[in-house]
């Protein structure tokens, strides 16, 4: 499944669509490093080769979800084909006191913060809804509805400048991840008018991946998505997507900026969706085969796997290396993820309120008799 | 402290002072809510002492407000969220259902929404449309969430300090068009139990269930009846979900009669559900069918009609008869 980035980058030319966007560019998709006025990275080799390393791993732990979900392993995946330097660079940018709100795609980032890439599978296997502690990991739970946790975003920031965890390099800062579809929510439009009023610690990162399921983002904007912004008050830049060192680059330095006191920021990553919406969907229905090609061309890992071996820092060793553990990864992801147990079926009413309920308490009692008249039969 | 003769307005801003007193984390989020106080003044005077951290006035989204609120939750704080009248949840009502009422169960209680959404409802004060209405069982339909009403300023002024200690989401419907009635609060009281409901009046013949601004009708209805010779019950029952049942059977057992009151339309209102526990627990000693006693099944009317919408003595008694003569 994983393929092999450098045979791509070779491909030389490609056909340029017309209007090609103007985005904050470091890495070119011949993987040749270029300049930026306001933007730099100055990553050591080891950290190049780290980030190479959590492309190709994020990747295929992706594939390997992908083919759970084929094999009925998975209710649902969400893949991120094509969006990793987008997650791995903006998620690679963040400091720990940082709190990042997801999506249901930002598989990439979640693994750049450190977190066991196995904790959103109890929600696409259907054994759990997240369960995880937002707090514990500064990653808040998956959010299904398109573009809710953006307000939840903007709110945490308040919270961050209630408790005067702002104004300094050591402040803290949150990122709000979205797309270019939600980008047309009513939650999206109020985080931001709530940020600028109240001039929050936060970065808006909307991955415009092209499309929000089968509608291109032509359905969403009739201006580019980081112009958005201006009208909002803060800043709005776009970033090539696919170039995970510019990425980073931008990212940094907006979260640098929120956790400084000077507010918001909105950056469009633009990238594009190789894969699928999720697996349930079906894009030859509504997008060309040339146009995959074309950002095939974009590959976010093969730039880089092409920089590095252009600057002498991957050998054969170092790459194989980095497909033999991904795959190990893969593998002990892949057999954790059969071995996770279905949930109690009296257990669906745990939870449900903090201080309890006396009604809930007789009514799951009621199920647990009726279900005990089942026992031993074919229930 | 002594007792103190308050509005129901004034008795939910000294809760609210105090629950702010108590717990540096409290925040009170909402339109207009700091300098002006809030439309009804419920906030009257607190931005002014606890700062605009404390008392935030909001940009005017409702879904934005709640969003946010949930967001401030998940840092640790107990937002009080102001919607300005009842026929503005709405915008706010993904927030509410698909987040704040789940977000506790999703993570399998690892993460606490102590979020208070206040909102004044109900009709009775001559407004236009959507500052009259009764939604309260979009909410209490909804789990995750809980959904109190108070009828009285003594209870009010505990009820909101429960509900903001809570860690539960909860809905906390106020009866706009009592805010201005007067009672004596005792300041001192200890809170009481915010899932119970309250025996308000003892009786024998027929038992009364109401909440909120109908509260009021129903004490008014049963001293009424008393007059032709018929001993009333009357049920506060103040938290809609989850509903204290106990005392309702209780009374319906000893009067075999049930009239349901509520300003919200009949159709799978409280009523509804009210009727169909008590069928199922009490058939046995009911003696009619229960009543209700609702507005009716049409969008909240234009204010000139709007006393032949709501239930009122006469109605309520009319049901009562209904329910002798069955």
């Amino acid at each position: 499944m994983a393929e092999k980035a450098k045979a791509k980058a070779k491909t030389g030319s490609r056909s340029k669509t017309g209007g090609q966007p103007e985005y904050v560019q470091l890495l070119t998709p011949e993987g040749d490093r270029v300049e930026h006025p306001e933007y730099s990275v100055s990553f050591t080799d080891d950290e190049l080769r780290s980030l190479y390393r959590d492309l190709v791993t994020v990747r295929r732990l992706d594939a390997e979800a992908t083919a759970l979900q084929r094999q009925g392993e998975l209710g649902l995946w969400a893949g991120l084909l094509g969006q990793e330097a987008a997650q791995v660079g903006a998620g690679r940018a963040l400091r720990p006191q940082d709190m990042a709100f997801p999506t249901y795609r930002e598989h990439g980032v979640l693994y750049t913060r450190g977190i066991d890439p196995i904790m959103p599978f109890g929600l696409f296997r259907g054994v759990d809804q997240g369960a995880w502690d937002p707090n514990e990991f500064k990653f808040n739970m998956y959010t299904i509805v398109i573009g809710a946790q953006t307000l939840h975003a903007a709110g945490y920031a308040m919270g961050i400048q209630n408790d005067g965890a702002v104004g300094d390099d050591n402040g803290e800062a949150v990122i709000a991840f979205f797309g270019d579809g939600a980008s047309s929510q009513g939650d999206v439009n109020e985080s931001m008018v709530f940020a600028a009023a109240y001039n929050s610690p936060i970065v808006f990162f909307c991955q415009n991946n092209q499309y929000a399921i089968s509608e291109p983002v032509a359905r969403q904007t009739r201006v580019p998505l980081y112009q958005r912004a201006q009208g909002f008050g803060f800043p709005g830049i776009r970033v090539d997507g696919n170039d995970v060192l510019a990425v980073y680059a931008v990212t940094k330095a907006a979260m640098d900026n929120a956790r400084r006191g000077n507010g918001p920021t909105m950056i469009e990553a633009y990238t594009y969706r190789m894969a699928p919406h999720t697996t349930s969907d079906d894009p030859t229905r509504y997008r060309q085969s040339a146009e995959v090609e074309e950002w095939k061309a974009k590959d976010p890992i093969a730039r880089l796997g092409a920089y590095l071996n252009n600057q002498g820092l991957a050998d054969e060793t170092f790459l194989a290396d980095v497909e033999k553990q991904a795959g190990v990864e893969a593998v002990s992801l892949r057999e954790r993820v059969l071995s996770l147990p279905n949930p109690a079926p009296e257990s669906m009413f745990d939870h449900v309120y903090a201080g309890g309920s006396h009604h809930l308490d007789a009514q799951r009692a009621e199920f647990v008799a009726y279900e005990a008249t089942f026992e031993g039969g074919a229930h | 402290m002594a007792a103190e003769t308050l509005t129901l307005a004034k008795a939910l801003n000294n809760g609210l002072r105090k629950a702010m007193e108590d717990d540096p984390k409290v925040v009170l989020m909402g339109e207009d809510i700091g300098k002006l106080g809030g439309v009804f003044r419920i906030t009257d005077g607190l931005q002014k002492d606890f700062g605009e951290n404390r008392v935030i006035d909001t940009p005017l989204a409702e879904s934005g407000i709640v969003g946010t609120a949930i967001g401030l939750a998940i840092r640790g704080y107990r937002p009080v969220v102001e919607i300005q009248f009842d026929g503005f949840v709405y915008p706010a009502y993904d927030q509410i259902v698909s987040q704040l009422a789940k977000m506790h169960y999703r993570s399998r209680g690892k993460l606490k929404l102590p979020v208070v959404i206040r909102i004044p409802f109900g009709g009775g004060i001559g407004a236009v449309e959507h500052h009259s209405e009764s939604p309260e069982a979009y909410f209490a339909h909804t789990a995750g969430l809980k959904v109190v009403s108070c009828s009285n300023p003594a209870d009010a002024y505990w009820m909101i300090q429960e509900a903001i200690a809570s860690d539960d989401p909860i809905v906390f419907m106020e009866p706009k068009r009592r805010y201005y009635e007067k009672a004596s609060v005792d300041l001192s009281v200890k809170p009481g139990s915010l899932f119970t409901s309250a025996v308000l009046r003892e009786g024998s013949d027929a038992t009364i269930v109401a909440y909120g601004p109908m509260v009021k009708v129903a004490l008014e209805s049963a001293a009424a009846a008393e007059e032709d010779g018929r001993s009333i019950e009357v049920i506060d029952m103040r938290s809609l979900s989850p509903v204290d049942y106990a005392p309702i059977f209780a009374s319906v057992r000893k009067t075999g009669r049930l009239v349901v009151v509520h300003e919200a339309s009949k159709n799978l209102g409280i009523g509804a559900e009210v009727s169909a526990r008590v069928t199922e627990e009490c058939f046995y000693s009911l003696e009619a069918p229960v009543q209700r006693v609702t507005g009716y099944d049409i969008p909240y009317p234009a204010s000139r009609v709007e006393e032949e919408f709501l239930p009122d003595l006469d109605r309520v008694l009319d049901a009562v008869d209904k329910s002798f003569g069955w």
